[in-house]
């Protein structure tokens, strides 16, 4: 008997120890440097392809890319848990009043610009949009509810109503799309499919005739197609291209920042040059952003 | 031999039978259906992807390529850990309940506990994991932090089928290790845990597939978009790190990644099925092959 | 008396009066010994106790957090009864989880409309005219389909359910009520089914026997005995479902369009409670209001499946009594 309750108390003795054991070695696995790069949804999968390339050319350095939005990386950087804080806007007085707090105000750095489509099922016969109508069919009080306002009859929609399809409250995208085009001061009107992810946004226009979406133009597909947007009603409308976001014309586009603590590790200013390098600005046109201007 | 003619009412009755018959069954078979068409049709959507080259190479170039590797592992990190946390409490906790507790006011309470446990809902553990673990306790987010999350949102499945494992062993063993001079912890050693311990593995391998399929505890506690590791490194991941897992990976693709092949969410998906599945199956091929064995 | 003989799990009390004798006490035994064995005891004692230690703690800490809005700013009237949820507004920062509230309530109705025959449906064929062989696969099937993951269902939600709604039912939108309710559904459906069928299962012989006698049909003896005598288990059974339905998070975030809105038909697109908390919590920066409410919103439901489960558990704790 007192053979057998020994052999049990070395097993679970052996299984904690295991698990102990597992600890030691893991937290041991994890030398070199390490990047933790938190933020913004709409620039995770750039991020990550950057932090994929950067591991070819500096296996030494491991960057660790999170979503969660930019908000989350914000937090993340002012509390000192992100090293770089990926943001599709800039800091709000909010949060630039908590990093003064902590002593932490961190710096903006540039690393690319997104286009924000607008996007329609292809089928649409509708060609071109002013941010004024966008306004009134996205905003709380706005008058436009379908698309017979709009002057189209769109084939294959089940009803006239214009289905509006958003992003979740408190993404960049959707942050920034109320203050560019539905109004600062204003809301979103009720009743919006509001995405988790740009990709989710695009894929269900595209599956839906009547709706109408915003997202990054990188993630168009053969399902969807970009309407022009003009700034006035009747003023030209321009395409969302590399070209015109580059050179401005293109109404909504917006810069991707990067953010870091105001005295960065040496390992994180190398990897902020070597994206804002011609290496690294290569992945943001690889990705369907759009790169930094040269000179 | 004469056999009675069927009277009108006879066949009636018959028709009758076999049209409920066939109702109930519709509704039984209405419910199959779904498993095996849903598990067929993500199977032929992904099968240009699957591969084992899959299972053990990173995703590339914006997750638009490359296979699960970081994912998998991480899985199997955050279910190794809550497994070796929720299975000792859980299996003592079952032991309490069902060899020590009397039947009392206390009792019925632990027991109502438990049954709330199970109820709660998987984002309110998130909640919980991220207020309790990541917050209070200071561990940040991290592969420890999802661990303990899941593992106390899998301690009722254990509890559970355990104290079912333990109360099956009839107790008339129990009265007969006691009459030789055993203490109750002798003979829950040395008789109830042996005969039960089938029922009890049963249930911890429920545990590990209802732990590896959950999205929500894990999204908020310590699961990462993306984080690149060493393939084929068994060792990648430190406990207080973040890391991927499985599930919320296909969430990430199907929701996010842009620009993908279409079958890589799909082979995601079977992947991440085909573990919980084939796990599961694991669990009801033990059970009924051990409940076939008993001798009781 | 006879049953006594060969209930198979006993009470500790029902032992203790059943075997004058009892376990030895450890303390007549070596002191080494006994002393290890007293630790394991209060350890095995301790483990016992942490299902409620861990149930208080998850009140606990969601209460913690969410107490700054709920004690505080959070006019709770508002709160439940405007369908304004603008969180993240500049202008007009408006939290009403009514929308939330139909929402949820209108998938789980849904989802238990379909459910609740299906599954007790399944119970009954199950129980009533399976045997042997069909039986055991039929039940290893249902518990297969309880496994598939929630993540999975919503993805299933996304990419198959969405363009077969749109075909098969004419919607301007494949992500909706409907959708979600399916999803949940199937996903409530084994857990009825199994707890119908041990309810089922607890209704004795002689009951249908006796209705057989008397020459009821198939569908007599289910109607009028079956179903009567086995109401309480089958309740129990639907409540553990609406339990689940009500908590179930990602499935419901991806398929039913995550839109603020009061439906006026099945068809249109919704946001539940739960999927608020998933879509949010990520980027609500840690201690603000939102993130507060957010935590609100889960002690709403939580106290909403703790009753469900409660009430599951009194309707279980009556069947054993009977």
């Amino acid at each position: 008997m007192s053979r057998l309750r020994l052999s049990l108390l070395c097993l679970s003795l052996a299984t904690l120890s295991a698990a102990g054991c597992k600890k030691t070695q893991e937290a041991g696995a994890g030398q070199g440097l390490r990047i933790q790069d938190i933020g913004s949804d709409t620039m995770v999968n750039l991020a990550q392809a950057w932090a994929e390339a950067y591991a070819a050319v500096h296996p030494e350095v491991s960057v660790e890319v999170s979503g969660g939005g930019s908000g989350v990386g914000i937090a993340a950087l002012i509390n000192g848990t992100a090293d770089i804080a990926n943001a599709s806007r800039q800091l709000e007085p909010a949060e630039l009043e908590r990093a003064r707090q902590a002593r932490r105000e961190p710096i903006e750095h540039i690393v690319g610009f997104d286009g924000l489509a607008i996007y329609v099922h292809k089928n649409n016969p509708l060609e071109q949009i002013s941010i004024e109508q966008l306004s009134q069919i996205y905003a709380e009080n706005g008058k436009i509810d379908s698309w017979s306002e709009l002057g189209v009859k769109v084939p294959g929609a089940k009803s006239d109503e214009i289905v509006r399809v958003s992003r979740q409250n408190n993404s960049g995208t959707y942050a920034y799309f109320r203050e560019h085009v539905v109004g600062k001061k204003s809301d979103f009107k009720f009743g919006s499919l509001d995405m988790n992810g740009s990709k989710e946004v695009v894929e269900l226009v595209g599956r839906t005739p009547g709706a109408i979406g915003y997202s990054g133009f990188g993630y168009a597909t053969s399902a969807v197609k970009f309407l022009r947007v003009s700034k006035t009603k009747d003023g030209p409308g321009v395409l969302p291209s590399l070209q015109t976001v580059q050179d401005k014309s293109y109404p909504i586009s917006r810069p991707m920042f990067m953010f870091t603590p105001p005295n960065p590790a040496r390992h994180v200013t190398d990897y902020l040059s070597w994206i804002t390098s011609g290496a690294g600005q290569k992945i943001v046109e690889a990705t369907g952003y759009v790169p930094l201007s040269k000179g | 031999m004469t056999t009675f003619a069927e009277t009108p009412f006879v066949r009636a009755r018959k028709r009758n039978e076999l049209f409920a018959k066939l109702v109930f069954g519709a509704m039984a078979a209405l419910l199959v259906t779904p498993l095996l068409s849903i598990v067929a049709y993500l199977v032929i959507q992904g099968a240009p992807l699957l591969s084992l080259d899959f299972l053990v190479s990173n995703p590339s170039n914006g997750m638009r390529a490359g296979g699960i590797w970081s994912a998998l592992l991480g899985t199997i990190y955050l279910v190794t850990l809550s497994l070796l946390i929720a299975a000792p409490i859980g299996v003592l906790a079952a032991v309490y309940l069902n060899e020590y507790a009397e039947d009392n006011w206390f009792t019925r309470v632990i027991n109502l506990a438990v049954v709330n446990l199970a109820g709660v809902p998987s984002i309110v553990h998130a909640l919980f994991g991220l207020g309790a673990f990541v917050l209070a306790a200071g561990i940040g987010r991290s592969v420890l932090a999802a661990s303990l999350t899941l593992s106390i949102m899998t301690l009722p499945v254990i509890i559970a089928s355990t104290k079912e494992a333990l109360s099956s062993v009839p107790r008339a063993f129990r009265e007969a290790c006691w009459n030789v001079g055993a203490t109750r912890w002798q003979t829950i050693r040395g008789i109830v845990l042996p005969n039960s311990v089938s029922g009890i593995l049963t249930g911890v391998i429920l545990q590990v597939s209802r732990s590896a399929g959950e999205t929500a505890p894990v999204m908020f506690t310590g699961a990462i978009f993306f984080r690149p590791i060493p393939e084929g490194d068994p060792f990648a991941y430190s406990i207080f790190d973040q890391c991927m897992a499985l599930s919320m990976h296909l969430f990430s693709v199907t929701t996010q990644v842009n620009g993908a092949p279409p079958a890589l969410p799909y082979a995601t998906a079977v992947v991440l099925l085909g573990t919980v599945l084939a796990v599961n199956a694991t669990a009801i091929g033990l059970r009924v092959y051990l409940r076939s064995r008993k001798k009781w | 008396m006879e049953e006594d003989a060969i209930k198979v799990s006993p009470t500790s009390t029902e032992l203790a009066e059943a075997t004058p004798s009892g376990p030895e006490p450890p303390w007549r035994r070596r002191p080494l010994e006994a002393y290890a064995e007293l630790a394991l005891e209060w350890l095995i004692r301790l483990c016992g106790v942490s299902a409620i230690l861990f149930v208080f703690g998850i009140f606990f800490f969601v209460f913690r957090e969410g107490a700054g809005m709920l004690f505080g700013k959070l006019d709770l009237l508002r709160f439940l009864f405007t369908k304004e949820w603008y969180p993240t507004s500049l202008s007009n920062v408006r939290y009403g989880v009514l929308a939330l509230i139909i929402g949820t309530g209108s998938v789980t109705v849904l989802a238990m409309a379909i459910a609740v025959p299906f599954g007790l449906g399944a119970a009954i064929f199950v129980s009533e005219f399976c045997s042997g062989r069909v039986k055991e696969t039929l039940k290893i099937v249902i518990e297969l389909l309880a496994a598939i993951p929630s993540v999975v269902w919503g993805f299933i939600g996304i990419s198959v359910m969405n363009p077969l709604i749109q075909e098969l039912f004419d919607a301007s939108i494949g992500l909706n009520v409907l959708n979600g309710a399916l999803l949940l559904a199937l996903m409530s459906v084994p857990i009825m089914v199994s707890i119908g069928e041990d309810a089922l299962k607890a209704v004795p012989d002689s009951h249908r026997e006796a209705a057989l006698a008397l020459g009821s049909t198939r569908w007599q003896t289910i109607y009028r005995v079956l179903l009567p005598s086995a109401k309480n288990g089958l309740l129990a059974a639907v409540l553990l479902g609406v339990g689940r339905a009500v908590g179930e998070t990602m499935a419901v975030l991806m398929a039913t369009g995550h839109s603020l809105n009061i439906p006026r038909s099945v068809l249109d697109p919704v946001r539940t409670l739960t999927a608020t908390i998933a879509a949010e919590l990520g980027e609500a920066s840690v201690g603000s209001d939102h993130y507060q409410v957010l935590f609100v919103i889960g002690i709403l439901l939580f106290t909403i499946t703790f009753f469900v489960n409660l009430a599951a558990d009194l309707v279980v704790k009556g069947i054993k009594k009977q």
